[in-house]
């Protein structure tokens, strides 16, 4: 009894190791805050699907997303700007930005949808350290304003 | 009639199939406002990269891999992308304002200033303001260190008076290290002695 009592522990023992080693603790970081939310806008955080008010944290990991009347805006804390349009949905991967240096990273992906960005301190100080991806492609941001749509078969 | 059924779903789906709509991705660089420069987009799709380097350059992809370059009119630029214009936050802005030697004592314009920054916050929804101090060289770093995080102090108080919630603002100090002015040490700067309120 005991003995079987001992193996399933460390059976429960190597399962939590290998789930550690599978799934690395992804801490999510603050990225920025919502400033703007015009009809249905979501965040998709940790299998929820929470509703959006202006002034909402928006972490790394999180998507927002926007209704067929919905539109969203987002200030970074590195003064970046994200505005998505309607039917969008924005992903954001990674970001890291130190307030003394500006050294700092950023990536997000826009699965579907329209963005607008304005780049802040991150792509100031360091040129292509941040991107947007779409399906279809890659963006290196070098100081700048740009926008991006992004629909294939799959979103018609 | 059997048959006949069966051609007609088989043709409905192959047809589908070939009505797909093509992938229809915009890439567009807008000039910058008014006195910054326009910078640069790379795009990059399966292997090909076009440099978007010019306002209203822009990029199409169809298909992965093949990116067709050209440019848009402003026009167009509304038409496909008004919503997530309109949906722009506001701006951040910075601010600076001074304060007399050796003290946490406004100098005598910065009141005005203050009075403008408090009116700017107030356009902003869920606004988040930084206040960093600083300091001349005058004085030993550690007392350089209190003296800025006093002045950043004193402007938060003045924010506060004036109506901004505490929560909104963060206060930080860094002495004599970032100085908008490089001098010698125990160099008086009236430039330095400076207080910088960022806002978005």
């Amino acid at each position: 009894m005991i003995r079987r009592f001992r193996w399933s522990t460390l059976a429960l023992a190597v399962l939590g190791v290998s789930s550690l080693l599978a799934f690395p603790a992804a801490s999510a970081e603050n990225a920025g805050h919502i400033k703007v939310a015009k009809g249905a806008v979501h965040i998709e955080r940790s299998g929820q699907r929470l509703a959006v008010a202006v002034g909402d944290a928006v972490n790394t990991g999180d998507v927002v997303t926007t209704g067929a009347d919905g539109s969203v805006g987002i200030t970074l804390l590195d003064n970046s700007l994200l505005s998505a349009g309607p039917n969008s949905a924005l992903s954001i991967d990674k970001f890291a930005f130190d307030s003394t240096t500006h050294q700092g990273g950023f990536e997000a992906s826009l699965r579907k949808g329209t963005l607008a960005v304005v780049s802040g301190k991150i792509a100031k100080q360091s040129p292509d350290a941040m991107k947007v991806k779409t399906p279809a492609a890659v963006l290196g941001v070098r100081g700048t304003e740009f926008l991006v749509r992004t629909s294939g078969p799959q979103d018609q | 009639m059997r048959p006949w059924i069966g051609f007609a779903v088989l043709a409905l789906i192959v047809l589908s199939g070939c009505a797909k709509p093509a992938r229809d991705d915009l890439y567009v660089l807008l000039p910058g406002e008014v006195g910054s420069k326009t910078g640069a987009l790379a795009v990059e799709s399966g292997g090909q990269q076009q440099v978007l380097d010019q306002g209203y350059a822009a990029a199409r992809i169809k298909e992965p891999g093949r990116v067709e370059t050209g440019t848009v009119t402003p026009q167009e630029v509304q038409q496909a992308f008004g919503p997530a214009l309109a949906a722009q936050p506001v701006r951040p802005a910075s601010f600076t304002v001074y304060f007399l030697e050796g003290k946490d004592e406004f100098s005598p314009e910065s009141r005005q200033i203050i009075t403008q920054i408090v009116a700017n916050i107030a356009t902003r929804p869920a606004p988040e303001i930084i206040v960093i101090g600083h300091t001349d060289r005058v004085g030993t770093v550690a007392a350089n260190d209190a003296l800025s995080l006093r002045r950043a102090g004193r402007v938060r108080d003045e924010f506060v008076k004036l109506g901004i919630p505490p929560d909104r603002i963060t206060v930080a100090g860094r002495g004599e290290r970032e100085p908008l002015v490089p001098t010698g040490d125990g160099v008086a700067e009236p430039r330095n002695r400076r207080v910088e309120i960022n806002v978005r």
